[in-house]
Order: C-alpha cells, then sequence, then structure tokens
C-alpha cells in the first residue's frame, strides 16, 4: 500500500450563498493519478485549485479538510511552510498561450518558482528545465527556453507549462484541462508527453477534464462530479467495465450509436466548385475549394482549427463572398455576395453557430427571437404567428411556456434549441451548423445531435456539418470531406472516407481521436511513430 | 480581481487616442523600424491635414472674415482693405498653399491687430509655455504613476479608496477653480506666492520658478487625477490575465507580482496614458495662463481670439495642434517598442 | 436590462446634487429672490439677508445670479449633449455596421477632428464665428459629438460581429433595423454612463469658455461668466468670489460619483472568471 499524499474530506466551498462544491472527499496517493471529471460546473477547477490552497477571488471555503502529508493546506500558516503552492504543488493551466507571461522568456517562469521557494541554485534549475524540456520532446531543449511565448506554438507551450510545473520537484500536480484547447493531433503528442514525464518523475496528480476518454488514458482512479457533488468514484477499470451510476454509465457510453448510410439519394442540393477566398488580399484562407451536398442528407467537413471550415461557412452565406469559384443552390446559380441573393435564396439557406450565446440577442425574448423571421419570411401575425412559435418549440423539445424568457434563463442546451428552431422557422432547404454542439457539455451535445438527425428525417432538411470531432461524423454523416490548411485532402461518403486504404493526414486525424476504452493513447502512440515530427511553429 | 473603488475610466477629454486608428492592423508582419517609420509617416500625413481643417475652420466658414474681423466697425472701405491685406480675393486653395509654404518654413505672417512678426511674437511664448507645461509635467508623471501603483497593489483596501475619491475631486474641478483656490490660500490669505506669473527677461531663474509655483501646481491638479485612475485601471486590467493567476500559484507575493509580472506588460498602456495626459497639459495650459497672467502661447491665442485676429489663432492654433499630434506620436512609438511581440519576432 | 448596481451612499450624494442642479435651473424664476441684472447693492457687499451671498462686481445679488446661472449652464450643456449624442450616435453605429469605405471615412474624418485638441479646435473656430448661443451649442456639441462616434462605434464594432446581428444580416434586416433592434438595446448600458461623463465635461467646457470670455456673452451669464466677472474680488478679499467656481466643481464631482457607480458593475465584472 502506498504512501497517503493527498486527503480531502467533506470539503465544501462556497461562491456567496450558493455552493459550488459539496462535501467533496477523495485521496490520492503517491505516485498516483486522480482523474476529476464533470461539465461545466462540476467544480472539478474549484477542488483542483483547492488542493494548491487556493480559492478565486469571491469563493471561500467554508467546510472540510484537506490535507498534504498529513497538514492541512487551508490554514494559511502551514501553507507557507510547505511552500504551497508553487512548489510541493503546482498547477498546468487549460491555456498555457494566456498562462505564460508575454514579457518574460520561458526559461525565466520555469525555474522562477524554484528559485522562488530556493529549492536549487539557479545553475541547476536552468540544467532542470533543460532536461525537462528533453522529457517532454520539445524542439531544441537547451535553447528552447530563450523563446518568448509568442514564439512558440500552442502545443509546445503547454509541454512548457507542464515542464515549469515539474521543475520544482513537487509531489502533486494540478493538470486542469491541459489540452482541451488543442487540436486532436496535437492533443495525442502533449497527452502523451505529460503522461510519460509524469510516470517518469514518479509525480502525483489531479487530472481534471470533462472528456472521460482523454482521462482514462492517464488516471489510475477516477473521481466523477456533477453540479458540486461527488457521483461516482473508484478505479479507472471499474469505472469503465461497471459503471454503477446512471450518470456515469451514460458518459461511457456516450455516442457510440453511428448513422447509417441510406443509398439513393443523388440529388444534388449545394454544388461548390473551386471556392478560393480569404479575408485579406494575396492571402488566401481557402484554396480550390470542391464539395457537394446532397440533399436531404448530411455532409460532415472536418478540420482542425487554421484548416478553413468555418471561413468556408462564412463563403456559403455569403458574408465573405468568394474570390472565385462557382457555387449552384437548388440548380440556380448562387451570388457570392450577400447583398446579391434575392430573400427566397437567403430563407433557403440558414445557419446555426458555435457558441449559442453569442447567437442569441440578450434583449430579445424566445418569442421575439423566433417570431421575426416568420414575420420576415412569412409575413405571419397575429394568432397564426403564435401558434407557429408554439409549434416550433414543440418540434425542438421545449415547452411553450419558454417563449417569454429571456436567453439568459435559459440552459445551454436550451439556447442552443433555441438558434435550431430559429433556423427551422425560415424553413430552409440547407442548415450550415458550423461545430454547434462544442461549446456544450458531452451529454447534451448528444441531445442536439439527437434533434438535427430528428429533424432531418421529419422535414428534410440538409445539414452542412463543420466539425473537428470525428466521432460526432460517424454518428451523423452521409458524406464526409477532410479539410488541411484551407484545401480538401479527401472527400466521399462517409464508408468510402473513414476506411483504408488513407492519405497520411486523415490517418493521422483518426488515429489521434480519443477512443473511449483504456489503453487506446498506448497503442496509438505505437501505431503513431513514423508521424512523430513535433507539430509545425 | 478588481474590488474597490471603480474606475472614471476617462474624465474629460483626455481618453483619445489620436494614433490608434491609424495604426491599422495591417502592420503585422512589418519589422519593427518599418512600423515606427510608418507611424512616423502617419502622423506627419495627419499633420498636415490638420493643418488643412485649421485653415478651413479660419477661411470658410459662413460669414465673411473680414466683416468678422472688424465687427460693429465695419465700413465697406475697411472690409475691402482688409480683403485685400490678407489675399482674400484669391481662391482659398492658393491663399492655404501661401500659408501652409510659410508656416513650414517659420513663417506666419504679421498679426492684423498689432502688426508685428507672429513668428517673433511666438517664440519667446512657446518657450514660456513649454517650460510651464514640463516643469508640471516633471512633478505630475511621478506622482500620478506612483499614486496609480499604489492604488493597484492595495485594490480594494482604504488607501485605495482614499485615492480614488481625492482624484475624484481633482478629476472634477474646473482648473479656474482649482487656480484660484490657490490664490485665496496662497496669495490673498497669506502672501506667500505671487497671484501672478507675469514672468519678464529682467527675472533670474530663480525668480521665475517662484512666481511659476502656482500656475505650474494649478496643472498639477488638473491632470494628475486622470493620470493616477488611468494607470490603475491599466495596471488592474493586466493583474486580471491568466497569467497573473499563474504567478499566484507559484506562490509569489503580491508585491512580486505587481512589479514583475504586471507592470512590464503595463507599461504600454501607461506610457500611453502619461503622454495623453501630458498632450492634455498643453491644452489645459491655456487657462492656467489666463488664470495668472502668464505670458505663454495660451494667454496669446485666448487674446487674439477675443480680437478675431485669423493670422495669430491660425498659426497659434497650428503650433497647439502640432504639439498634441507630436506627443501622440512619441507616445504611440514608445508602446509600440515597449511590446515583447514585436521586439522579439517569431 | 443589466441592472445598476446596488445604491451607495456616494452614488446617494451624486444623485441628489445632481437631482438639486435640474431643479434650480427649471424653478430659477421662483428660486431667485431678485431678478438677474438688478442691481441691490454696492460692489462686492457682504453676504445679508437679502444678499445671501452677497453682490457682484457690479452690485448684483451673487444668489440670484447663480441661481439664474444654472438655468444657462444646464440649458447650453444638456443641449449640446443631447444633440453630440444623436448625432455621434447614429454616425458611430452606422460606421461600424455598413463597415467597408463607409466605416474608413467616417473613422478617419473623426480622427481628423480628434488630432485637435477640443479647446483648442473651438478657439479657433469661435475667432470667426458669431459668439451667440446656437453657435456656441452648434460648436460643443460637433467637437463632443467625435468623442461619442468614438465610443458608440467601438462598442458597435464589439456588437457587429457577433453571431446575432450576422444572423440578422443574413437574414437581410435593412441596417435600421439592425441599428434600432440588435445594437442600441445592448449598448445602452455602456452609453449611460458615458452620457454622464460627456455631460460633465460640456459644463467643464461651457464653463472654460465663458471664463476666458468666449462662451455666453453678456448681459446672459452662466457658472463660468460668474466666474470671470468676480474673480477680480478674491484679491481684494472678497471670498464670496471663489463660489461660482465652487458650483461648477461641486456640480461635477456629483455627476462623477453617479457616473462611478453606474461603471462599479462593469469594472467589478471584469476577471471574474468562473468555470468549473
Amino acid at each position: 500500500m502506498a504512501e497517503l499524499l493527498l486527503n480531502v474530506t467533506d470539503l465544501e466551498i462556497k461562491a456567496g450563498a450558493e455552493t459550488i462544491v459539496h462535501t467533496v472527499s477523495f485521496a490520492l496517493e503517491k505516485g498516483r493519478v486522480l482523474g476529476l471529471i464533470g461539465e461545466s460546473g462540476a467544480g472539478k477547477s474549484t477542488i483542483g485549485l483547492a488542493s494548491l490552497g487556493h480559492v478565486r477571488q469571491g469563493l471561500r471555503i467554508t467546510g472540510g479538510r484537506a490535507e498534504l502529508n498529513g497538514r492541512d493546506i487551508l490554514k494559511p500558516m502551514q501553507r507557507d511552510s510547505l511552500h504551497l503552492p508553487g512548489a510541493s504543488v503546482t498547477y498546468v493551466a487549460q491555456s498555457a498561450a494566456a498562462a505564460f507571461n508575454p514579457a518574460h522568456r520561458l526559461i525565466d517562469q520555469v525555474i522562477e518558482a524554484t528559485l522562488w521557494h530556493r529549492l536549487m541554485p539557479r545553475a541547476e534549475a536552468v540544467e532542470r528545465a533543460i532536461s525537462l524540456f528533453a522529457l517532454l520532446g520539445l524542439p531544441d531543449p537547451a535553447r528552447f527556453g530563450d523563446r518568448y511565448p509568442h514564439q512558440a506554438s500552442g502545443g509546445q507551450l503547454q509541454r512548457a507549462m507542464t515542464a515549469m510545473a515539474l521543475c520544482p520537484k513537487p509531489e502533486l500536480i494540478v493538470f486542469d484541462e491541459p489540452t482541451t484547447a488543442l487540436d486532436v493531433t496535437t492533443q495525442i503528442g502533449v497527452l502523451a508527453a505529460i503522461k510519460h514525464a509524469i510516470s517518469q518523475t514518479g509525480t502525483a496528480a489531479l487530472y481534471i477534464s470533462h472528456d472521460l476518454a482523454v482521462v482514462a488514458q492517464v488516471a489510475d482512479e477516477i473521481l466523477v462530479l456533477r453540479n458540486g457533488r461527488m457521483v461516482e468514484r473508484g478505479p479507472v477499470e471499474r469505472i469503465f467495465q461497471a459503471p454503477q451510476e446512471s450518470y456515469t454509465k451514460r458518459l461511457v457510453s456516450l455516442r457510440r450509436a453511428e448513422k447509417t448510410v441510406q443509398a439513393g439519394g443523388d440529388e444534388t442540393l449545394l454544388r461548390v466548385t473551386g471556392i478560393t477566398a480569404g479575408y485579406n488580399k494575396g492571402a488566401s484562407v481557402l484554396q480550390d475549394v470542391s464539395l457537394d451536398v446532397i440533399r436531404g442528407e448530411t455532409l460532415a467537413v472536418v478540420g482542425e482549427s487554421g484548416s478553413g471550415k468555418s471561413t468556408l461557412a462564412r463563403v456559403l452565406t455569403g458574408l465573405l463572398p468568394a474570390w472565385s469559384g462557382q457555387l449552384v443552390f437548388d440548380g440556380k446559380a448562387l451570388a457570392p455576395d450577400l447583398a446579391a441573393r434575392d430573400a427566397d435564396t437567403r430563407r433557403n439557406i440558414q445557419i446555426v453557430n458555435q457558441i449559442p450565446d453569442l447567437a442569441l440577442n440578450p434583449r430579445q425574448t424566445v418569442d421575439a427571437i423566433l417570431s421575426r423571421p416568420l414575420a420576415f419570411y412569412f409575413g405571419l401575425k397575429g394568432a397564426a404567428l403564435r401558434q407557429r412559435v408554439s409549434l416550433l418549440l414543440d418540434q425542438i423539445e421545449l415547452p411553450a411556456t419558454l417563449a417569454d424568457r429571456y436567453p439568459a434563463e435559459l440552459s445551454g442546451g436550451q439556447k442552443q434549441r433555441i438558434c435550431i428552431a430559429r433556423a427551422l422557422a425560415a424553413d430552409p432547404k440547407l442548415i450550415i451548423c458550423d461545430e454547434p454542439t462544442s461549446a456544450l457539455d458531452p451529454l447534451v451535445a448528444d441531445g442536439i445531435l439527437d434533434l438535427l438527425m430528428r429533424l432531418q428525417r421529419e422535414v428534410g432538411t440538409s445539414y452542412l456539418f463543420i466539425t473537428h470531432d470525428l466521432a460526432i461524423v460517424r454518428s451523423i454523416a452521409d458524406s464526409v470531406v477532410v479539410m488541411l490548411g484551407g484545401a480538401v485532402v479527401r472527400s466521399g461518403r462517409k464508408a468510402d472516407v473513414l476506411a483504408p486504404p488513407f492519405d497520411p493526414y486523415t490517418e493521422r486525424l483518426i488515429a489521434s481521436v480519443p477512443e473511449m476504452r483504456l489503453g487506446w493513447l498506448d497503442e496509438a502512440i505505437e501505431g503513431r511513430t513514423r508521424f512523430q515530427t513535433p507539430e509545425p511553429q | 480581481m478588481e474590488t474597490g473603488p471603480p474606475s472614471l475610466a476617462d474624465g474629460t477629454e483626455t481618453d483619445i487616442k489620436v494614433m490608434s486608428v491609424l495604426a491599422a492592423p495591417k502592420a503585422a508582419g512589418l519589422s519593427l523600424w518599418a512600423m515606427l517609420a510608418r507611424r512616423l509617416a502617419l502622423g506627419l500625413v495627419l499633420l498636415w491635414a490638420v493643418s488643412l481643417v485649421i485653415f478651413a475652420g479660419t477661411q470658410i466658414l459662413p460669414g465673411d472674415v473680414a466683416s468678422a474681423m472688424l465687427g460693429q466697425q465695419a465700413t465697406p472701405e475697411a472690409v475691402a482693405s482688409i480683403r485685400q491685406e490678407l489675399g482674400l480675393e484669391q481662391p482659398a486653395a492658393v491663399r492655404y498653399v501661401k500659408w501652409l509654404g510659410g508656416a513650414v518654413t517659420g513663417d506666419f505672417g504679421r498679426s492684423y491687430s498689432n502688426r508685428q512678426d507672429i513668428a517673433k511674437s511666438i517664440a519667446p511664448r512657446l518657450k514660456n509655455t513649454l517650460l510651464l507645461a514640463a516643469m508640471a509635467a516633471v512633478i505630475a508623471v511621478p506622482l500620478s504613476i506612483g499614486l496609480g501603483i499604489l492604488s493597484a497593489l492595495h485594490a480594494g483596501s482604504w488607501i485605495d479608496r482614499t485615492i480614488g475619491l481625492v482624484t475624484l475631486a481633482a478629476v472634477s474641478l474646473p482648473e479656474f477653480f482649482a487656480g484660484y483656490l490657490l490664490i485665496a490660500y496662497f496669495s490673498v490669505t497669506h502672501f506667500w506666492l505671487p497671484s501672478s506669473a507675469a514672468v519678464s527677461d529682467s527675472m533670474s531663474l530663480g525668480q521665475r520658478l517662484v512666481v511659476m509655483l502656482l500656475p505650474c501646481l494649478t496643472l498639477v491638479l488638473a491632470v494628475v487625477g486622470h493620470m493616477m485612475r488611468m494607470t490603475r485601471v491599466a495596471l488592474l486590467n493586466v493583474m486580471a490575465s491568466p497569467y497573473i493567476e499563474t504567478a499566484l500559484l507559484k506562490g509569489l507575493p503580491r508585491s512580486r507580482i505587481v512589479w514583475k509580472h504586471a507592470l512590464p506588460n503595463a507599461v504600454s498602456p501607461i506610457v500611453n496614458v502619461v503622454a495623453l495626459n501630458i498632450a492634455y497639459l498643453v491644452v489645459g495650459v491655456v487657462v492656467v495662463e489666463v488664470i495668472f497672467v502668464y505670458p505663454g502661447m495660451g494667454q496669446y491665442l485666448v487674446d487674439h481670439v477675443a480680437k478675431r485676429d485669423v493670422p495669430v489663432v491660425q498659426a497659434a492654433g497650428l503650433v497647439f495642434a502640432a504639439i498634441y499630434i507630436v506627443l501622440n506620436i512619441v507616445a504611440d512609438m514608445i508602446s509600440v517598442i515597449a511590446n515583447p511581440r514585436l521586439r522579439h519576432p517569431r | 436590462m443589466n441592472r445598476l448596481p446596488p445604491l451607495t451612499p456616494l452614488a446617494l450624494i451624486g444623485l441628489f446634487g445632481a437631482a438639486a442642479f435640474v431643479l434650480l435651473a427649471a424653478f430659477a424664476p421662483w428660486l431667485a429672490p431678485h431678478p438677474v441684472s438688478a442691481v441691490v447693492g454696492g460692489v462686492w457687499d457682504p453676504p445679508s439677508a437679502d444678499a445671501l451671498l452677497g453682490t457682484d462686481n457690479i452690485g448684483r445679488d451673487l444668489f440670484s445670479r447663480l441661481v439664474w446661472g444654472a438655468r444657462v449652464t444646464f440649458t447650453i450643456a444638456a443641449l449640446s449633449t443631447a444633440l453630440a449624442f444623436l448625432l455621434g450616435i447614429f454616425l458611430g453605429f452606422y460606421a461600424a455596421v455598413r463597415g467597408g469605405w463607409i466605416d474608413q471615412l467616417l473613422s478617419r474624418l473623426n480622427d481628423l477632428m480628434m488630432a485637435i485638441p477640443t479647446l483648442i479646435f473651438a478657439l479657433v473656430v469661435l475667432a470667426v464665428l458669431p459668439k451667440t448661443m446656437v453657435v456656441l451649442v452648434l460648436v460643443m456639441a460637433t467637437l463632443e459629438s467625435t468623442r461619442v462616434f468614438r465610443v458608440s462605434r467601438a462598442i458597435a464594432a464589439d456588437l457587429v460581429v457577433l453571431d446575432y446581428v450576422e444572423v440578422a444580416l443574413l437574414r437581410g434586416e435593412s441596417w435600421r433595423w439592425v441599428i434600432l433592434r440588435e445594437i442600441l438595446p445592448n449598448a445602452l448600458s455602456p452609453l449611460l454612463a458615458e452620457l454622464g461623463l460627456r455631460f460633465a465635461f460640456a459644463i467643464l467646457f461651457l464653463s472654460t469658455l465663458s471664463f476666458l470670455g468666449l462662451g455666453v456673452q453678456p448681459p446672459i451669464a452662466d457658472w463660468g461668466s460668474l466666474v470671470k466677472e468676480n474673480k477680480d474680488g478674491l484679491l481684494f478679499g472678497v471670498f464670496a468670489a471663489l463660489i461660482p467656481g465652487a458650483a461648477i466643481a461641486v456640480l461635477v464631482i456629483c455627476i462623477n460619483l453617479v457616473v462611478d457607480w453606474m461603471l462599479q458593475k462593469t469594472t467589478s465584472l471584469k476577471g471574474t472568471r468562473r468555470n468549473g
């Protein structure tokens, strides 16, 4: 039995009168990794920071204990003698790009805590930092630290931040969603580097994430949280094989379903040929992009950040007129510029955005938001209008009583449903979905995807579905387009695109998507060694 | 991160960042020197455009300049003679080119009201004005930055609240009230300092400085509030960055976080704040000079506005605008240099 | 609607002071004991029962002139601020919504106007224009509108890229709809604080011009004119001469206290993050 390192009992944290964390208890042994998993608002970060003896402004600890090696870290006096935070417990933030100070070189930031807590002389700290850079697979470790944060890529900064956390030889590192902001092909490398580094140094870790598939690759034990309460705790194998709580069961079995592609749909609704477009002259973001959307089907456009997939949406909506290439919609040429499109064309192409908070006017009620397109396109008024609005709410599985609410009074999932209803109100032939679920918690996102699929079966709308998530592609798409650096690298029916023989990028992309099973990471890394070139600058 | 007394983000017109929009985002990718050269060039273009506005403002507005200058005594003969003297028979474009050509070579023509060479009248007054503004800046800049940092260091405490309240009052005082308040105390009640700052060539430097003390203090009061509040806000904005939390989680004390992690990133906004307020000093000087009868550019301008002496007003207006713009260019260039992303390109 | 933060004692003082000023301006004819230009005593008489604050440089009742002056100051400052906001908000929103060359043109012209210090610009223009109240209001409104333009364009430019405005544009809504229904309701709270700031600045600016003798012309007098008329009294030890200046200072402090209170919410929200 290993030695107990961190022991948290009945921790309670409040923001004002509201309780954020309800009597959470867990223990962590030396050298082990505990995964904290939960949706937004589950209290994961708050618990993670409390393990460093830190609470954010506006929050306060109102009960319970947190002991590190038997000493209460919630007491300021104890914290000082333990060099806490910063020495015995350290922290890796979600966005390393924001968490590094832009004014100082990386090396100075990496060794700062080590020097401040007088753990070793400067030369030794620099040497340790360089060896950590090497351990984490950073390029040119001896000179990497001379860079400023803006001179390194997101994946490199995340590795450097891990080096910073390891430098003071801590007993515990708190990783707060360290790979969430990264693309999947970058994430897998960083994840492997983190796993390698903590096992090499024998450091214990709290690994916080909303993604069970990711946590499962690193953690020995898992603690599932929801709304600040503990749901379930246990070894990672047990959680996967025999989840006990229904919430955990849903998390584990997330998105196993796969849409079966119907043969036969062959009438093209939207044909895009040779589109080139960009924001600044001379720097095109899209190069020679061609694709077809079949009537009544879903075309998934997959790509990572910088692939040009969102730019493609702007080109199709006419907000960003293409420089060259043709658009044909419903058998007619589609004007590149929104201003040149007639009302009926505008009505037939609707959009659902990524972040529902930004897509709904906070000063309009649900009723006003849904009524406007009905009045604008169809001239509906009075009772007919009211009837149609409640019908729409019914279609998106929300009660009609929500009509009087403002967006701020709705949950994230409800807001996204309102956005879908607004698009639906125009009775469009095509809805462009721009990552509509990526800002939502996994279970909520699943509900939205189910809704979209049901609507397609009922109304026959076509979707152009932009996403970075191959798991979503599997469950909703009929055809797939893979984009990289503004160009299409692969396209076709889903079964063909997602089956070998692959082009190198698609193969790497597929191999990088975390799978909901143990041991995925190790296998993927093994199979991936030939792509082991560090991600581009 | 922020609590305590809120900020009066900007009180009067010192919130202007003249060059900000000119320094278009397109500049990304240019080298530091190219960027500085570009801003300098833009500043010169702006200066030229301002000369156009000032000229247009006095020449093309409704009403006839000549009759405006004469006011009640506008006999047709007098109007005609002025029109000829000012060259008003010529097209506006020709007059503008002549005027600008003269201004560039330091020739502003002659005053209508007293027939003196304007450039010769301006030179000593400009020196006086700059001296006064510089003296005020030397006191005000360190004082307000110091207070701003102190306030940010103790954000939310009674120190912060007190400084906030005092500077709010300072921001709200019109210069003339502050000036007369100082006169009432130092000159009328106690006879410590003279109420008039009419310096002359015969005075020694020491005498000059004593006389200039009250106008200088008035100016300091006029800018210190803004400068302090804007410094505090700039610093607190930086303190809300994620990298400050990183520093906090390294276990560093607040003083080190402010000095080492926040200040280097606040340099560029603070430099802007300082430059804007020094630019404001140059304008505030107008009122202060009138209060204390100080023979500078401001008094000169106000006198001749009252006399409707258009050539003098044009010249003085252009000089004021030029100083203002140059200070803005300098601020802009310093904040470019202070940006680590530009100093160390990828 | 973003509700305002809870009232603080300082905000209450500010609101009270500002309200008192408005009442003074509105009920001047009933509050002033003497007609505005009636000579009621000697030069700079000390305060008495008849002249509460004493008399001015030619023997008029200072208190009455202060009450009447509030009316002039309020009218000109309020009119010019209102005009500046109408013009500045409209053009600022229009520039942000239309974008492209319209935005470029309006923004560059505005930069140019702002490159000349307000006071200097006003002095240059007042050197040739007739010194009437209408001209004064128009000049002040024009100069203030450049500041309003900048603020409202910035607010609208932040809003116009939001998805809900884009959705309205995609639907084909006119720019009038976008400005009135999508942007204006969401820009009201920041603009309200700006309104307070600009009103305070208008009062200071008007007083300064009048103090320099270039603003309100005799026989009409605003608070700045009263400062100018009585300033020499101070040198003779008449401290009542400080009262008009003090009145301006108190009023502006009050308005700034209110603005500070309104801005409290926006400032205190900054930097508080809550996730997980």
